[in-house]
């Protein structure tokens, strides 16, 4: 596979972190891939705008962390105005439509996904909001298969809410292939 | 899967090794960013009936583990820089009286609280200098999980045989990374156990009488012999001594046995190195950075390689002067002022050839911060 840095970027609480380290997990124990995940820490990281990188390949990674991501998650406003810059052209910029409004073009695709909304109206509980959006983004982009994401999940959720993430994983990928063009 | 394939912390890494090498006491007071060591310990030692204790500063932590070690257990604690800085007067002790101890220094930048949740490698020169008093000190570090693993129980086995506290120095990037662990199996590495005396209970034990090969088999404090344990220069009982043969023979006795013994300590990687001109040294998580650059520049057909240092003290002089023979740009990348530069120039013949790519504001240094360097150097421009 073509080597994939990805950014996620969000407010303390959204579970951006966790699903970056539940993707780069996934590849690694079920896709035997490689992978390395570093996310931000200090002052920076606690109420403003989080960020977590993960490099995805098939050979080894030395530099672990992303200065230029083929995919850009951000799901507040503060983290698009802080890092919307930094996408690597010809990429991919994934926002949500309830927390961001994108003002600017920039060279890569851009998709404003109604997540948020989405699992609102169907599941009603924002707490699987960060596996509806990799429920999106592995339907947008070659990563890792649905299921390994699953095995991951087992080992991390109560089972009385396996269902749930199950169910936001699959509504995802279904937003993700619509917006997928 | 495998059962043996995780996807874990750097600081985790450190805690899985350390239990693999025999650890089963742990007294520590949790700092950024060393914190997930304190952390996962505390839940693992119990379920093997090790002893895990949270004390109140960094002086009681260096201090409780020294006095279980000499009861004879594996003892580590785990701290960063201003931690680090309380445990200089326990280091020495533990120098001076001989107790094998593993102190983890997750590095963060300094002077004192400096930068909590930043990157450093600014404590290199404290793990050598920072206790007073001639002496040496065996300071280790890795780059990545496999090898923060190997050289954990590197450390663990290097502070048996040779009954001296082992600094591992790592960093806020290795600590806080996740990638993949492949745990080895039982007996995979071989683990170096207590020496204990077998002089009989109730016959005369000479605590610090060393055998033939300069090896002082340990009696456990507590169990069959009364022995004496003090921080002052000592004879072969441990009783206070100004006799100054004793304290010569002491003095020569605590650095012989570390600098006459680098080969055995002594660890490192080397990659591209056959016919390199330009020679990185580097270690720790900046040596990600340099063997970026180091791969991609192969690739496009320069003579560059990188020297791996993992073994940082005692520091490998020879190593280092056989490695950089035909190098005619060496380029330490660290991040600091140059900690590893001033050993590096004194170790090769023509030293005007030793640069200093480094970064000092609490980023991770980058490959293109490397090049840019290497650019200047090697007489390109910017």
């Amino acid at each position: 596979m073509e080597r994939c840095r990805l950014v996620f970027s969000g407010s303390g609480g959204q579970g951006v972190i966790t699903a970056a380290v539940i993707l780069a997990e996934s590849a690694v124990l079920y896709e035997d891939l490689i992978a390395v995940q570093t996310q931000s820490y200090g002052p920076e990281a606690r109420g403003g705008a989080t960020r977590s990188d993960v490099i995805i390949a098939d050979s080894e990674i030395y530099f672990p962390k992303v200065n230029q991501p083929n995919v850009l998650v951000c799901l507040t406003q503060e983290a698009y105005n802080k890092f919307y810059s930094i996408v690597r052209p010809g990429g991919l910029l994934i926002t949500d439509t309830r927390f961001v409004k994108t003002w600017k073009k920039v060279d890569a695709r851009q998709k404003e996904l109604p997540m948020y909304q989405t699992i609102m109206e169907k599941i009603g509980k924002p707490i699987v909001f960060n596996i509806f959006m990799l429920g999106s983004l592995i339907s947008m982009v070659d990563l890792v298969k649905p299921e390994s994401i699953m095995k991951i999940l087992e080992t991390r959720i109560p089972s009385a809410f396996l269902e749930m993430n199950r169910q936001a994983l699959r509504l995802g990928m279904e937003l993700g292939a619509q917006f997928n063009y | 899967m495998s059962q043996n394939i995780r996807f874990i912390q750097g600081n985790e890494v450190c805690v899985e090794a350390a239990l693999y090498a025999g650890l089963n006491f742990f007294a520590g007071y949790p700092i950024t960013p060393s914190t997930e060591i304190a952390e996962h310990l505390s839940l693992r030692l119990p379920q093997i009936k090790g002893r895990f204790i949270q004390m109140e500063d960094e002086i009681a932590s260096v201090c409780a583990i020294i006095g279980a070690s000499l009861t004879g257990h594996k003892v580590m604690t785990a701290t960063s820089g201003p931690g680090f800085s309380l445990m200089q007067e326990g280091l020495g002790y533990a120098i001076m009286a001989e107790i094998p101890c593993v102190i983890i220094n997750v590095q963060r930048g300094g002077p004192s609280t400096g930068l909590p949740t930043s990157v450093s490698q600014g404590d290199v020169g404290q793990a050598l200098w920072g206790t007073h008093g001639d002496h040496a000190v065996i300071a280790m570090t890795a780059s990545n999980h496999q090898d923060i693993f190997a050289m954990t129980v590197h450390a663990f086995n290097m502070a048996e045989t040779y009954r001296t506290p082992v600094i591992l120095l790592f960093d806020e990037v290795t600590g806080h990374m996740r990638e993949r662990l492949v745990i080895p199996e039982p007996g995979e590495f071989p683990l170096v156990e207590r020496l204990r005396t077998s002089v009989k209970e109730g016959v005369d034990y000479h605590p610090y009488l060393p055998r033939e090969d300069g090896r002082l088999p340990m009696s456990d404090f507590g169990g069959k012999h009364r022995y004496n344990v003090t921080g002052l220069a000592h004879d072969m009982w441990g009783f206070p001594s100004n006799n100054p043969s004793v304290v010569q023979g002491l003095l020569r006795h605590l650095v012989d046995k570390i600098n006459n013994n680098s080969h055995n300590i002594t660890r490192y990687n080397e990659y591209e190195m056959e016919d390199a001109r330009t020679v990185l040294i580097s270690y720790g998580s900046s040596a990600r950075s340099a063997l970026h650059v180091v791969k991609n520049r192969r690739a496009r057909g320069e003579r560059i390689g990188l020297l791996e240092l993992q073994t940082l003290w005692p520091f490998p002089f020879g190593l280092v002067r056989q490695k950089c023979a035909d190098a005619k740009y060496i380029v330490v990348v660290e991040m600091n002022m140059g900690q590893i530069l001033q050993p590096v120039r004194m170790a090769v013949d023509n030293p005007e050839r030793v640069y200093l790519a480094n970064r000092i504001d609490g980023v991770f240094i980058t490959p293109t911060d490397i090049k840019n360097i290497l650019r200047i150097i090697q007489g390109r421009g910017m």
